[in-house]
């Protein structure tokens, strides 16, 4: 028997589908009891280290690894010669070595491996790792790196992924006619758990890795291509995990602790402190936007032109579909007739940006929401209104010229946000600095503060986009444990800290009537789940998990009639009807049948089954035209701030919001996914941001890299709307990015009607609205 | 690494005469930090957290003499009537359990321009006593940084106490940080009024490479305050002066940019926190006097 670490132990979860289910493991992690992936141990194991590059752009000229090897308790130091499969990786383009091999392409590239018995002798033996480089001047800005003169970072070029989108009149004119320029900076997802994990060699060629992950089987295919090793020889399994928001898609540590294990027969143990962190995972991509819209003068949109332009940094990672989604709702949930979109992204020595909340359609929202309040000032027009006379609805087509389905409340989620009553002016009798811009810090008393309330919308697409094959596998298990039905779920899933176990268990309780749910811990021993990102897990794992129970419930009734019909042949009425409740069988009066104990005794029912969702095109190349997503889901923000106007501090007193979530599985979890979603939204609006000067993080620690704190977030007003989408599973919607989106450029918006400053750029900073 | 646990005073001063290079730590909300960060590897360590001594304050001889490791926790619950200015800093320091475990004696040791204590222990002229094997010395806070992350103290000497006389008069701190709980000071500014011998003392954080005071703008306002006779008869101070001692505040700073923020802004911040706290420091004394 291999050792194992400790893990949290599946519990029992109760709950139906619309109830509100409190998280397995909130009492765990509420305690200090819930082991995260940092926490990972087992007897005899080592503390891996990783060589990263001081230079974001160098050659490598030598590696010398001699003095590390012989320092005491050093078990292995690796380089590029000891990956033992292909040396490259990446989700849509393998361009990212495992460790780095002639040449490194940004600060903190992994160079080289060390394991040694302690963390600390890991750390030294890293230091003493000598890589001679030869530094190049590193190309920084993403529009240099268009031009003829940038070095090419990759073979084919600097040009990762280029989108135009040509709808209607290319030539159009329009009456009114507003630009502007925007930036938006770059954002770290900021999990509160590190980069972390556990490989285990089995001892026959095989490695078993401990791993807090967003796609485990996506990991898998990775490392065994990295490997060299065919995929059933590695194994992942789920491990705690301490937040994730993107950062985790793209392998970290994974194939380097695997490559230590696999080489020292020992299990390594690799877990990033917060600045390795910073350089362990992809960013949001810092973008730069130019916007032109043209309208009518009774406010009717005419065109849209947008040029963007992304900074991938110096892998692809997910900057492919970044850009793509950038691109697909760069104007906004507004019918646009005519739309002209060119999009980039672009290779360049910064660091590697990927998937975040949000996922391109963050950035975009700043850019389109301040234009249409410049757009709204310009024809003399309410903001809100020139929004409702635009919006989107039910049959509107994108600018891609998919028509869209299903719910579309743009113009409803605006009028209930703007309805919402505003909270109370600040009491000028009664001083409390919490409630003041400054906090604590005691900058005003009430000098120059000013309210200011802003509007935003926004939406994006549920699942994968453009063709890629979305689906989800789930096993489902109805046996009779202790006199009990239990139900047992298995699926590859990452429960991130969304909530997805308790949607699981209230999915299967509801379908199969069974109080009594487990929710297994994710693997690799069931199919595929695809990512928990782009809001999907609920809608297609979700979905995956009611299509086994449905085929376990049509077993069960099988079951039923032949077992009942041989006892009672005169039963009244037949098997019409029947249905699973209250870990029974019941007829349609409602009494019961038979109870699945009795009918199951010692059979045990086991059905596993995929799921996909309606299939989804390709961007065409030329006019960016298709049905490149299969769900949209909206989200509006009102926002409230009190800013210092002469210190350009700002308290944000209330975020309010509107979002149509189909129907709300767990409305607790939805409600977090509401309230948590906002808090990083304002996060990049006024103050997270990944400082990078000549490719170099100048802000890789929690003291600089600054997220809100409860003294920063104000209460959430939600109005949370389920209004059924009918081609999804019990009509919900994706519900974990919205909130991320809209949240933030309410909040500029909301500033800039305090301040009057234009503020082009976020995170908005203190001089940007005091103007020094 | 050699762990020092001393347990007493006089063996912890011995400690660091036997071993100048070892570095002391109390909350650890500094050293931790630089070790965690690999920015620091001392080759020893002593730990203060054992010597009761440092835990103390009382009075002497007209000051509050304070332990070095009383925490941010203690200076507010414990000393905010008598020292409203620290407690105030005290306040803004870090997270609840930062400040149960920082101390100002740490702020002394690490010198950082960014420590929250210094603006208040500067308006106040505060003393810090530093001690060693051959006796302990008094030197004004003034004198006691003396660069970025340097102070005064000799390589056998331990910080053993501040202090600093109970306010006699309104006191003010203010801090700019980029968000409002639980950050780095991008600038600060502390203001204590002396009512009895009319003085007004000044602190400047974050804005140059040491703490310092603004000591134009504090001629320039205790001359306004004499000339006008407002200590005696608490009028409003005109807002040309208050303007103008806002200038001076920020000229007596040389500020920098870095990932806080920029030079124009902390200079420009300084002026409107200098002008603000004098304002509420000087409303209360009015208060006070008429009342």
């Amino acid at each position: 028997m291999k050792a194992k670490p400790r893990l949290a132990p599946p519990s029992v979860v109760s709950g139906r589908v619309g109830d509100a289910v409190q998280r397995p493991d909130a009492a765990l992690k509420t305690r200090g009891d819930f082991p995260y992936s940092s926490d990972l141990q087992v007897d005899g194991m080592l503390w891996g280290a990783t060589v990263r590059s001081p230079h974001p752009y160098a050659r490598i000229l030598s590696i010398d690894a001699d003095q590390a090897r012989s320092m005491s308790g050093v078990q292995a130091v690796l380089t590029h010669e000891d990956v033992t499969g292909r040396n490259v990786y990446g989700l849509e383009i393998p361009d990212q070595p495992v460790l780095a091999v002639d040449v490194v392409r940004y600060w903190g590239e992994a160079v080289a491996l060390v394991a040694a018995d302690h963390p600390e002798s890991a750390r030294r033996a890293a230091h003493a790792v000598r890589v001679e480089y030869e530094v190049l001047a590193p190309l920084t800005d993403p529009e240099v790196a268009l031009t003829d003169d940038a070095p090419r970072l990759h073979p084919d070029g600097n040009v990762t992924r280029r989108i135009k989108i040509r709808r209607g009149d290319q030539n159009p004119r329009a009456d009114v006619v507003v630009t502007g320029e925007y930036e938006v900076g770059m954002q770290d997802q900021a999990p509160l758990g590190p980069e972390s994990g556990l490989a285990i060699p089995d001892g026959e060629g095989g490695v078993d890795l401990y791993i807090a992950t967003q796609w485990l089987h996506i990991d898998r295919s990775q490392l065994a291509g990295c490997l060299g090793l065919p995929p059933e020889k590695v194994r992942l399994t789920m491990a705690g995990i301490g937040g994730a928001f993107g950062a985790r898609e793209d392998l970290s540590m994974q194939a380097h602790a695997c490559m230590l294990a696999l080489r020292t027969g020992r299990p390594v143990k690799i877990a990033y402190g917060r600045a390795e962190s910073f350089v362990g995972h992809v960013h949001r991509h810092p973008a730069r936007m130019r916007y032109e819209h043209g309208a009518t003068r009774d406010g009717k949109l005419v065109y849209v032109k947008a040029r963007i332009m992304l900074d991938g940094g110096a892998y692809a990672s997910s900057s492919t579909a970044v850009i793509a989604n950038a691109c697909c709702f760069a104007v906004g949930p507004y019918e646009c007739p005519n739309a002209t979109v060119d999009g980039w992204v672009v290779y360049t020595n910064n660091p590697p940006c990927g998937a975040m909340r949000g996922f391109g359609s963050v950035q975009n929202c700043y850019a389109h929401e301040a234009q249409m309040d410049k757009l709204a000032a310009a024809l003399g027009m309410d903001p809100v209104e020139l929004r409702i006379r635009n919006a989107m609805e039910t049959g509107s087509s994108l600018i891609t010229g998919q028509v869209v389905d299903g719910p579309v409340p743009v113009a409803e989620l605006l009028r209930r946000v703007r309805a919402m009553p505003l909270p109370p002016a600040v009491k000028s009798d009664h001083l409390e600095l919490t409630q003041m811009p400054g906090g604590v810090s005691n900058t005003t008393h009430g000098e120059s503060v000013c309210r200011g309330v802003g509007y935003a919308v926004g939406f994006k697409n549920v699942g994968y986009s453009e063709g890629f094959d979305d689906y989800s596998t789930a096993r489902v298990r109805l046996s009779v444990v202790g006199g009990r039905p239990r139900v047992e779920v298995h699926t590859a899933a990452a429960e991130v800290g969304q909530g997805l176990v308790t949607v699981q268990a209230q999915i299967a309780g509801t379908e199969l009537g069974v109080h009594d749910v487990i929710v297994l811990n994710a693997d690799t021993q069931v199919g595929s789940a695809g990512s928990s990102s782009a809001s999907r897990q609920t809608y297609i794992t979700g979905g995956a998990v009611k299509t086994a129970c449905e085929a376990v419930r049509e077993r069960v009734l099988a079951l039923a009639e032949s077992e009942l019909s041989e006892l009672s042949r005169d039963g009244a009425g037949g098997s019409d009807g029947w249905r699973l409740e209250n870990d029974s069988i019941v007829s349609p009066d409602g009494t019961a049948v038979i109870t699945l104990a009795t009918l199951l005794g010692e059979e045990v029912i086991e059905e596993t089954r995929e799921f996909r969702p309606r299939r989804t095109s390709r961007l065409d190349a030329e006019t960016g035209q298709a049905n490149a997503h299969m769900q949209y889901a909206f989200a509006a923000h009102r926002a409230v701030v009190d800013v210092d106007t002469e210190l350009g501090l700002v308290k944000v007193v209330e975020l309010a919001t509107a979002q149509d979530v189909g129907k709300a599985i767990n409305p607790q979890a939805v409600e977090g996914q509401l309230e948590g979603g906002a808090a990083q939204g304002l996060g990049l609006a006024v103050m997270e941001e990944i400082q990078v000067k000549d490719g170099v993080i100048r802000n890789p620690s929690f003291t600089d890299y600054l997220l809100p704190t409860t003294l920063d977030m104000p209460p959430v007003r939600m109005d949370i709307l389920e209004l059924g989408d009918p081609s999804a599973p019990y009509g919900l919607k994706g519900v974990g990015e919205p909130p991320a989106i809209s949240s933030g450029p309410a909040i500029v918006a909301a500033i800039r009607a305090a301040s009057g400053r234009s503020l082009s750029r976020v995170p908005v900073r203190p001089q940007d609205i005091v103007d020094t | 690494m050699e762990f020092l646990q001393p347990a007493s005073w006089t063996e912890a001063l011995a400690m660091k005469a036997a071993h100048p290079e070892a570095l002391p730590i109390a909350g650890g909300t500094d050293v931790m930090v630089d070790i965690n960060f690999d920015r620091l590897r001392p080759a020893a360590i002593i730990d203060l957290t054992r010597v009761a001594e440092l835990n103390d304050w009382g009075m002497d001889d007209g000051f509050l003499r304070i332990g070095a490791g009383v925490t941010y926790t203690r200076m507010i619950d414990e000393l905010a009537d008598r020292l409203p200015g620290l407690a105030m800093a005290s306040r803004t320091v870090g997270s609840p359990q930062i400040r149960n475990r920082g101390t100002v004696g740490g702020n002394l040791g690490s010198a950082s321009p960014a420590g929250d204590a210094h603006p208040p222990l500067l308006a106040s002229d505060a003393l810090v006593e530093l001690a060693s094997t051959s006796g302990s010395r008094r030197l004004p806070v003034r004198e006691f940084y003396v660069g970025p992350k340097r102070n005064a103290m000799r390589k056998d000497e331990l910080i053993a106490a501040f202090l600093v006389e109970p306010a006699k008069g309104p006191q003010q701190f203010s801090k700019v940080g980029t968000r409002n709980a639980m950050v780095i000071a991008v600038c600060s500014f502390a203001v204590a009024l002396d009512s009895e011998r009319h003085q007004v003392g000044t602190g400047i954080g974050s804005a140059a490479p040491t703490p310092v005071t603004a000591g134009e703008a504090e001629t320039f306002m205790e001359a306004v305050l004499d000339d006008g006779r407002l200590w005696e008869r608490p009028a409003p101070v005109a807002s040309s002066a208050l303007a103008r001692f806002g200038e001076l505040v920020a000229a007596a700073a040389r500020p920098i940019d870095d990932v806080r923020g920029t030079a124009a802004y902390r200079t420009h911040a300084l002026a409107v926190l200098a002008r603000r706290s004098f304002v509420w420091a000087w409303d209360e004394y009015r208060r006070t006097a008429s009342a």
